[in-house]
């Protein structure tokens, strides 16, 4: 292997950083892993943007919203390899059960109708990000390369999935890695 | 000497009047499907039991075996059309594991890990399905139902009734409840019949069961369906 590290990116979209937690359980597998990987754009680095040559994208949640959309095209643009990570960014999950409710009455429920809601209002301000009339999976937006199944993927599905990329290995799981639940 | 068929080159014994998966599954051979279930008529619906035989694609739960048949059930053509059969079903209903109850003992979910399918593939439907839940002990999710028959099948060939049915085509079409209101309440289904047990996916689920056997522990967390599937059918099939 050479020295040149594996430039990652994350990021969770319309997800719960459920899957990034499960991925901090790598616990202390993760100083093994930082000698081959450097953390790019990831709420783990804090850093805003993609650089251009990201090797792998880190993709957890569905996409809800505009902001959605343009990150995820973003970490598309920048990464070669893409990677759904999670229920919700391979069928949208649980936030993606809204979609047999309208948009409207979903706001109206969680914003003016809605038990204990004070100073009733709908947020509108300029720089929230505008909501997509439903929750799509992200494959429907860009093309994926990898999925990892699961809610969330349990740590050593990441640590399987990486090893086996790090090696130059066509990623494969165990049946006893592959869970949908 | 008894009757043979070959499947992937292995040599079976078949009897007269038997299918290709009955043989199949009685030498120990293990057929995708989800539609089939030894005990009733077979459907012939969801086609991932598809075979090529002497090169041609035939549903191995209807087609019969005959002397000189050569199979081909696992080959890489055959478990991608199986896949994406899958993939269809899932995205055509509203299959979302982590918060079905099912999870685990699911057949549909457990084809798919068999099949190694780890996405959709295809754009969801998101259709809306409603759920009845007016039984005092067993309900039906509809965003989960494949319309395998099962349910129908059971009804009218075990139980000696006649609760379900499918009603419509293509993508109107629905599991439907033989009564006046629609209502699984007003039917004469009960909790202990084989209509409300044999669902292979979490579509009918009998009420205050739920989660007795904590996820990690089910049936297909740790065994392959075809394993399971041939040790549960292959008893049975001769009956």
């Amino acid at each position: 292997m050479t020295n040149k590290k594996v430039k990652v990116a994350t990021v969770s979209l319309a997800g719960c950083f459920g899957c990034h937690m499960s991925f901090l359980d790598l616990d202390e597998r993760l100083v093994e892993l930082v000698e081959h990987v450097q953390f790019d754009r990831s709420p783990l680095t804090d850093i805003e943007h993609c650089s251009p040559d990201c090797d792998i994208g880190l993709i957890e949640g569905g996409v809800c919203n505009s902001e959605n959309v343009h990150v995820l095209r973003e970490f598309r643009k920048n990464c070669k390899t893409l990677v759904a990570v999670g229920a919700c960014a391979i069928n949208g999950g649980l936030p993606a059960m809204r979609n047999h409710i309208s948009l409207e009455d979903c706001l109206n429920e969680a914003y003016r109708d809605g038990i204990g809601v004070e100073n009733a209002q709908i947020p509108n301000d300029v720089e929230l990000p505008l909501l997509l009339d439903k929750v799509h999976p992200i494959h429907e937006v860009v093309k994926i390369d990898y999925f990892l199944p699961g809610c969330p993927p349990s740590a050593d599905v990441f640590w399987k999935f990486l090893t086996d990329l790090l090696a130059g290995r066509e990623p494969s799981l165990p049946y006893e890695l592959v869970h949908f639940d | 000497m008894s009757k043979t068929i070959v499947i992937d080159g292995k040599v079976i014994p078949f009897e007269d009047g038997q299918t290709i998966i009955q043989a199949a599954t009685a030498a120990g051979v293990y057929i995708p499907h989800l539609c089939h279930n030894p005990k009733f008529t077979p459907h012939g619906s969801c086609k991932l039991c598809t075979v090529k035989v002497n090169g041609r694609n035939c549903s191995a739960c209807t087609f019969p075996a005959s002397e000189g048949q050569n199979i081909t059930n696992i080959s890489e053509e055959l478990n991608d059309d199986r896949e994406k059969i899958t993939q269809m079903l899932f995205v055509e209903g509203n299959h979302f594991c982590p918060s079905c109850e099912k999870t685990g003992n699911c057949n549909l979910q457990a084809v798919a890990y068999h099949l190694g399918m780890t996405d959709n593939h295809f754009p969801h439907f998101f259709e809306n399905r409603e759920v009845d839940a007016s039984h005092p002990d067993v309900m039906i999710d509809h965003n989960r139902c494949i319309f395998c028959t099962l349910c129908v099948r059971a009804s009218q060939q075990e139980d000696g009734k006649n609760v379900f049915a499918i009603s419509g085509r293509g993508l109107e079409k629905r599991l439907i409840v033989n009564s006046e209101s629609g209502l699984l309440k007003d039917s004469d289904l009960d909790v202990n019949d084989c209509a409300a047990h044999i669902c292979p996916t979490g579509a009918i689920l009998i009420k205050r069961t739920g989660y007795k056997v904590p996820i990690g522990q089910r049936i297909f967390d740790h065994a392959h369906i075809d394993t399971v599937a041939l040790a549960v059918e292959g008893v049975n099939h001769d009956e």
